[in-house]
């Protein structure tokens, strides 16, 4: 990123934060590895949300202290977690009956690459040399009911990741309702992508600049 | 009598052949049963195809049976692990297959081998790489692809409590794919922490029900992956 930019735009935690005050209360949800994880610190007093990890628990809770680590209690990730009361355990093909059979809410995702379209590539970059790896990630954009993406907005090498069409293998086709990034929230719809929110310092032209597709505005839009 | 236990890890894995599918259990280390791929490291069967969520970690379990080149093919969803690179050497290598199945539908295949249904469809994977040459069909105006349920010849798992019965209880997310894996071959071999008395597990609570699982080790005390691989330490020790 370019030096005089530094200050511009929202960081990992007010993209966090602004995603989840997008899940509503009572919503079981499945958080990704990385910044998805950081969802689960910003949810508005007032609301219960279910974490389901994959691996199979359903009411995960907070990191435990070092002390009391189990290493047979972790997340998606393989971190050690905790089981808030009332959770509960089950096996892999019930974990993603849960997921594939609709019964998720919402989902959290980053991306590699996201287009205006919805369809999101976040699992390989299809390199020769690279080892295919998956896990949950088709499963979950195939089943969840909304799969919301943050993410920064371009590359480390300042690429956009927000394109017309996806070059890396995708993870689905159509299956990203929003995507919220470091310098705006945007909409998947069906006549293009819609910018909701810029982050402060942030401007339509200068988000344009770095998004590899058109980007639209809401006629009610404030900008 | 009906008694599955046996007295070690050694006689539990005796007759596992070469060319054998197996499917091992486990997230990363929840759920592992590492004192039984151990002792099949030493039982030295080899050409075998494994079914199991990853590839193991440093140089210990599931790594070091596919570092001593047992394994031909490996079926997984997420090869790549923190501190994996005895898969990644030999993928790049061109010395071991890999089949890579998205989770939820390796699950379901899991599923499916040990329920007697012999494919289904799932909508995981529709328009991406790994739904290239799978049959695919609509049903209501969406996309599905034709995937094969997995029979394996053994399982190798790991359970909290079981008794003379087979029947299972697991320790929280080390669960996994225990239970379908047990259904899904023909000998299910489980270690277990405790062994009890028939009846102690509650019916209500029973996980695995004893005719899914062939043979039972009691294991009181196993290893802990997370630090053998932090200490570097490889299999045999």
């Amino acid at each position: 990123m370019v030096e005089t930019e530094k200050n511009i735009g929202w960081d990992r935690a007010e993209m966090a934060q602004k995603l989840a005050v997008d899940i509503p209360d009572g919503s079981y949800v499945n958080l990704g590895i990385g910044i998805p994880e950081l969802v689960a610190g910003f949810v508005p007093p007032g609301r219960e949300l279910i974490y389901q990890t994959e691996n199979g628990l359903l009411g995960m809770g907070k990191a435990p202290k070092k002390e009391d680590e189990d290493r047979e209690l972790v997340n998606a990730g393989k971190k050690c977690v905790t089981a808030i009361p009332g959770a509960s355990y089950f096996h892999h093909a019930d974990s993603f009956t849960m997921i594939r059979g609709g019964h998720i809410d919402v989902c959290v995702l980053g991306a590699m690459q996201v287009s205006k379209d919805g369809d999101l590539a976040n699992w390989s970059t299809g390199a020769a040399n690279a080892i295919p790896a998956v896990g949950g990630a088709m499963d979950l954009v195939a089943g969840v009911k909304r799969i919301l993406v943050i993410t920064q907005h371009v590359t480390k090498k300042g690429a956009p990741k927000i394109l017309d069409k996806c070059t890396f293998p995708l993870t689905g086709k159509g299956v990203v309702e929003s995507i919220y990034t470091d310098m705006a929230i945007m909409d998947v719809k069906a006549d293009g992508l819609y910018v909701r929110e810029m982050a402060p310092g942030v401007d339509f032209n200068t988000l344009q600049k770095k998004t590899g597709c058109t980007l639209k505005l809401y006629k009610t839009n404030k900008y | 009598m009906i008694n599955k236990i046996i007295e070690s890890a050694e006689k539990a894995v005796k007759d596992i052949h070469d060319g054998a599918t197996i499917m091992i259990g486990g997230f990363g280390e929840a759920g592992s049963p590492i004192e039984l791929i151990h002792a099949l490291i030493d039982q030295g069967a080899k050409d075998l195809t494994v079914v199991s969520n990853n590839t193991g970690s440093g140089h210990i379990g599931l790594a070091a049976l596919i570092e001593h080149k047992r394994v031909r093919k490996m079926i997984c969803s997420f090869p790549r692990t923190a501190n994996s690179t005895v898969f990644p050497e030999l993928y790049h290598a061109g010395k071991i297959e890999l089949e890579l199945v998205p989770q939820g539908t390796l699950a379901e295949r899991i599923r499916s081998g040990g329920a007697g249904i012999p494919a289904f469809y799932t909508p995981a994977s529709v328009n991406t790489p790994l739904a290239e040459g799978k049959e695919s069909r609509v049903f209501d105006g969406k996309e599905y692809v034709l995937e094969h349920g997995i029979k394996a010849d053994f399982a190798l798992i790991k359970s909290a409590k079981a008794d003379r019965y087979g029947n299972l209880i697991y320790h929280a997310t080390a669960r996994n794919f225990g239970p379908i894996m047990c259904t899904a071959s023909k000998t299910a071999i489980v270690q277990t922490g405790s062994v009890v008395e028939a009846g102690d597990i509650d019916p209500e609570i029973v996980v695995t029900p004893g005719i899914f699982v062939q043979r039972v080790v009691e294991i009181n005390h196993p290893v802990h992956e997370s630090e053998l691989v932090a200490e570097a330490i490889k299999y045999p020790w």
